[in-house]
C-alpha cells in the first residue's frame, strides 16, 4: 500500500520543490508503461471507448449539443464525485452524500421560504449545515473508530427521515414551496444552474464548475501538503500519524469537502428546478462511489487521483444518456448500464494490471 | 480539528461572531417577493364533526418516501377521518412484505376498518382474508381495481390505470399529436405501465416509452433531453408523475424542441405551469378524494350499512382532466396541497 501511494503523485509530475527524487526503479520502465500505471488512464481509455462506441451506435451523439447534455449530466455526478474520490483516497467513504444533496436544498428553500428571506440566506445557512453534516461525520468516525460504512449508514439513513419529516412539519407537504419569485434567486441562479453558449451550443454552467474543482483537486492533490495528508491517512493512518501527519484535521476536513460538494449540488438542483422533492436523492451516494471507482480510486484508500473520477462521471453519463440517443428498448436500460459500466472497470483492471506488471 | 487546545472563550468567539451575523443578516434579508408571507391568507376550510362513536381505521398504503402523491392521499384521508370522528392510524411501506405486515399490525390493534392498497395483491391475500376473519372491514383504494372483488373488499375507490391511459390517448388525438413519448420514472411498475399501454391503444400515432431515474432529477432532465435529440419527430412528452412534467418542460427548451408536454397526476407547481401555457393539460385521479371516500366509505358501512360503488363496481375517482378551461378554479385547492 505504501509503495503505491507514494507512486500514484509523483510520477508523471515534477517532484516537488526542495524533495529531489531520482528512483532508478522507476526510470528504467517505459514511458508508456508509467503512464499506464497511473489511476486514471484505464478509465480515460474506458470513456474514449465508450465515447467513441456511442458515436457510431448513436448518431445524434455527433451533434455538439448532445455533448453539452451528455457532460451536464455528468457534472452533476461528477462534482459529487471528487469530495467522494478525495475522502475515499483518505481511506474512508460517506453513504450520506446522496441525500446530503437534498438536505441541503430543502434548508436553503425551506428556510427562505418559510421566513421569506433573501435567497441567499438561505443558500449560506445550507453551506453552513452542510459542512456541519460532514464534520459530524468525521468527529463521530474520528472519535468512536467506528468503519466509515456504519456511521455514514447512520447518517444517511438519519438525513433519509430528516428530510421527510421536517419538510412536512414545516410546509405540510412532501415537497418545498417555490421560490422562483423571490429575492435573489436570479442571482443564486446565475451561480449554480445558469446556461452560456459556445459556438451556437447551450452548455450549463455545472460543466465549467466541474472542470474547475477537479483541477483545484488535482492540484491540491499532488501539488500541496494537504494533498500528502490525504495519501497518508489513506494508506496507513497509524503511520501517518507518527511521522506527523495531522489524522484527525485530514479525515473531518475530508468528510466536510463531501459536505461542500453536497451543498453545491444541492443549490443546483434547487435553482434549477425550483423546489425540492423530500424523498429524492436516495442511492445517488452509490453512483458517486461508482464514478470514483471507476475512476481508479481504490476502495482500500490510499491510491487514486482525481482526474480520474472525472472520466468516471463522464462514462456514467454517456452511457446513460447514450443508451437513449441510440434508441435502444428503454426496458434494457439499467442491464445495459450495468453491462457497460463493468465492462469500463474491467478495461480498467486490465490496464492497471498490464502496466504494473514488471 | 486543531490539536493544540485553546482557551474556552477563544474557541467559542467564532461561533458567538457567526450567530450574530446571523441573526443581523436574517434582519436585513427579507424577501420582497414570494415567500411564506405572499402564501398566508389561504385558509383551510373546515367543517362540522359528526357525533358518530370514535373509532380507528387503519390506512396502508405502499408509498414511497416523500412521493406528492401519497401526501394528498393522506391529507384526504386525515380530512374525512376529522369530520367522522375517527382515529386516523397511516402507515406505509412500498415493499409489499412489509406492507402485509403493517396491515397485520392493524388487525392486532383491532382496528375498526381497514383501508389499503394493493399494489401488489398476491402478497396482500393471506393478511387481508386474516382482517375478513377477524370481523374486520376492508376497502381498497389507488390500486388493484381488477382483484378487489376476487380477495373480497368491500368496495374499491380508485382510477382505473388503462380507462385513464385510454382516455388520455384520446385527447392527443383530439389536439392532434402525432409522436409521443411516454416518459416512466420507474421501471416495471404495474400502474405506470398501464398508463402508458392506454396511451398507445386509443392513441393514432405513435407511442414511445422511455424509462428514466425517478430518484435523480437532473438525470430526468437529460434523458428525456436526449430522447428529443434522438428523435426530434416527437411533438408530445407525456409524463406519468406531476414533478416530471416540470422538468419535461425544461427538457423540451433545452433540446430546442417543439413537443409539448401533458401530464398525469397534478400538484400546485403543475397548475401554476398549466396557467401560464408550459403545460398542456394533466389527467388527474384525484387522490385526496381517494383517501377521503376510503375512509368516508368505512364510517358510512360501520354507522349506517353502506355500500359505496352498491358492493358491485368500484367507485372511479378519474380520469379528470385539467385544462387551460378549469385550471382557474381547481388552482385554488391545489394552492392548499389538497389538489
Amino acid at each position: 500500500m505504501s509503495m503505491t501511494q507514494q507512486a500514484a503523485p509523483a510520477v508523471d509530475t515534477p517532484p516537488a520543490p526542495g524533495q529531489k527524487q531520482s528512483d532508478g526503479r522507476t526510470r528504467q520502465r517505459p514511458l508508456a508503461l508509467r503512464l499506464l500505471a497511473r489511476p486514471e488512464v484505464g478509465v480515460f481509455l474506458g470513456a474514449v471507448a465508450v465515447l467513441v462506441f456511442f458515436l457510431f451506435a448513436a448518431p445524434p451523439v455527433r451533434d455538439g449539443s448532445s455533448m453539452a447534455n451528455i457532460l451536464y449530466q455528468s457534472s452533476t455526478i461528477g462534482i459529487m464525485a471528487l469530495p467522494v474520490a478525495l475522502l475515499m483516497i483518505g481511506g474512508e467513504f460517506d453513504l450520506s452524500a446522496g441525500v446530503a444533496v437534498i438536505t441541503s436544498a430543502l434548508t436553503a428553500s425551506m428556510l427562505s421560504y418559510q421566513l421569506t428571506l433573501n435567497v441567499w440566506v438561505g443558500v449560506i445557512v445550507a453551506l453552513i449545515v452542510s459542512l456541519a453534516i460532514g464534520a459530524f461525520n468525521g468527529w463521530l468516525l474520528v472519535k468512536t473508530g467506528l468503519p466509515s460504512f456504519l456511521v455514514t449508514l447512520g447518517t444517511f439513513l438519519i438525513l433519509q427521515g430528516v428530510n421527510l419529516a421536517i419538510t412536512k412539519l414545516v410546509t405540510g407537504n412532501v415537497a418545498t414551496d417555490d421560490i422562483s419569485d423571490m429575492d435573489g434567486f436570479a442571482q443564486a441562479q446565475k451561480l449554480f444552474a445558469s446556461t452560456f453558449e459556445v459556438g451556437g451550443v447551450n452548455v450549463k454552467i455545472t460543466v465549467v464548475w466541474w472542470l474547475a474543482f477537479a483541477a483545484l483537486a488535482t492540484w491540491v492533490l499532488l501539488r500541496t501538503k494537504y494533498g500528502n495528508w490525504i495519501f497518508a491517512v489513506g494508506g496507513n493512518k497509524h503511520s501517518a500519524r507518527a511521522v506527523g501527519v495531522p489524522v484527525t484535521f485530514t479525515k473531518i476536513s475530508l468528510f466536510m469537502l463531501v459536505g461542500f460538494g453536497a451543498w453545491f449540488v444541492g443549490m443546483h438542483q434547487l435553482f434549477s428546478f425550483n423546489t425540492v422533492q423530500s424523498g429524492e436523492g436516495v442511492g445517488q451516494e452509490l453512483i458517486y462511489i461508482a464514478a470514483a471507482v471507476i475512476g481508479g480510486c481504490l476502495l482500500t484508500g490510499g491510491y487514486g487521483s482525481a482526474i480520474g473520477p472525472v472520466f468516471g462521471a463522464f462514462m456514467f453519463g454517456m452511457v446513460q444518456q447514450g443508451i437513449v440517443y441510440a434508441g435502444w428498448n428503454p426496458d434494457w436500460f439499467k442491464a445495459f448500464l450495468g453491462v457497460m459500466l463493468l465492462g469500463a472497470v474491467l478495461i480498467n483492471l486490465w490496464v492497471q494490471r498490464t502496466a504494473t506488471r514488471r | 480539528m486543531d490539536r493544540s487546545s485553546h482557551p474556552r472563550s477563544r474557541r467559542f468567539a467564532p461561533v458567538i461572531a457567526l450567530t450574530a451575523a446571523a441573526a443581523l443578516t436574517l434582519a436585513g434579508c427579507s424577501s420582497s417577493s414570494g415567500g411564506k408571507k405572499s402564501e398566508e391568507g389561504a385558509a383551510n376550510a373546515s367543517a362540522g364533526k359528526a357525533t358518530t362513536p370514535r373509532m380507528t381505521v387503519a390506512l396502508v398504503t405502499h408509498q414511497a418516501p416523500g412521493d406528492t402523491f401519497w401526501d394528498t392521499v393522506r391529507k384526504g384521508a386525515e380530512a374525512a377521518a376529522a369530520k367522522d370522528n375517527i382515529k386516523l392510524v397511516y402507515s406505509a411501506d412500498p415493499n409489499a412484505g412489509n406492507q402485509a405486515n403493517l396491515v397485520q399490525n392493524a388487525i392486532d390493534q383491532k382496528v375498526d376498518g381497514i383501508a389499503v392498497t394493493l399494489a401488489k395483491p398476491d402478497a396482500l391475500k393471506g393478511v387481508i382474508g386474516k382482517a375478513e376473519k377477524a370481523g374486520i372491514p376492508v376497502v381498497g383504494l389507488n390500486s388493484g381495481l381488477s382483484e378487489w372483488k376476487q380477495l373480497n373488499l368491500l368496495e374499491f375507490f380508485g382510477q382505473d390505470e388503462s380507462v385513464a391511459g385510454e382516455a388520455f390517448g384520446k385527447k392527443l388525438n383530439e389536439v392532434g399529436a402525432k409522436n409521443v413519448l411516454c416518459v416512466m420514472q420507474e421501471q416495471g411498475n404495474v400502474g405506470l405501465t398501464q398508463r402508458c399501454d392506454g396511451v398507445a391503444k386509443t392513441f393514432e400515432g405513435k407511442v414511445d416509452p422511455q424509462n428514466v431515474n425517478g430518484t435523480d432529477m437532473p438525470a430526468v432532465k437529460s434523458t428525456i433531453t436526449a430522447k428529443l435529440k434522438q428523435d426530434p419527430s416527437i411533438d408530445y412528452v407525456v409524463t406519468l408523475g406531476a414533478p416530471f412534467a416540470l422538468t419535461a418542460v425544461q427538457s423540451v427548451a433545452d433540446a430546442g424542441s417543439k413537443a409539448k408536454v401533458a401530464t398525469f397526476d397534478l400538484n400546485k407547481d403543475l397548475i401554476k405551469a398549466i396557467k401560464a401555457g408550459d403545460i398542456q393539460f394533466a389527467v388527474d385521479q384525484q387522490p385526496y378524494l381517494q383517501g377521503y371516500l376510503a375512509v368516508d366509505g368505512l364510517w358510512l358501512y360501520k354507522n349506517n350499512g353502506n355500500y359505496s360503488g352498491g358492493g358491485e363496481q368500484p367507485v372511479l375517482t378519474g380520469p379528470a382532466f385539467v385544462d387551460k378551461s378549469n385550471v382557474d378554479r381547481i388552482g385554488e385547492f391545489a394552492a392548499k396541497g389538497t389538489r
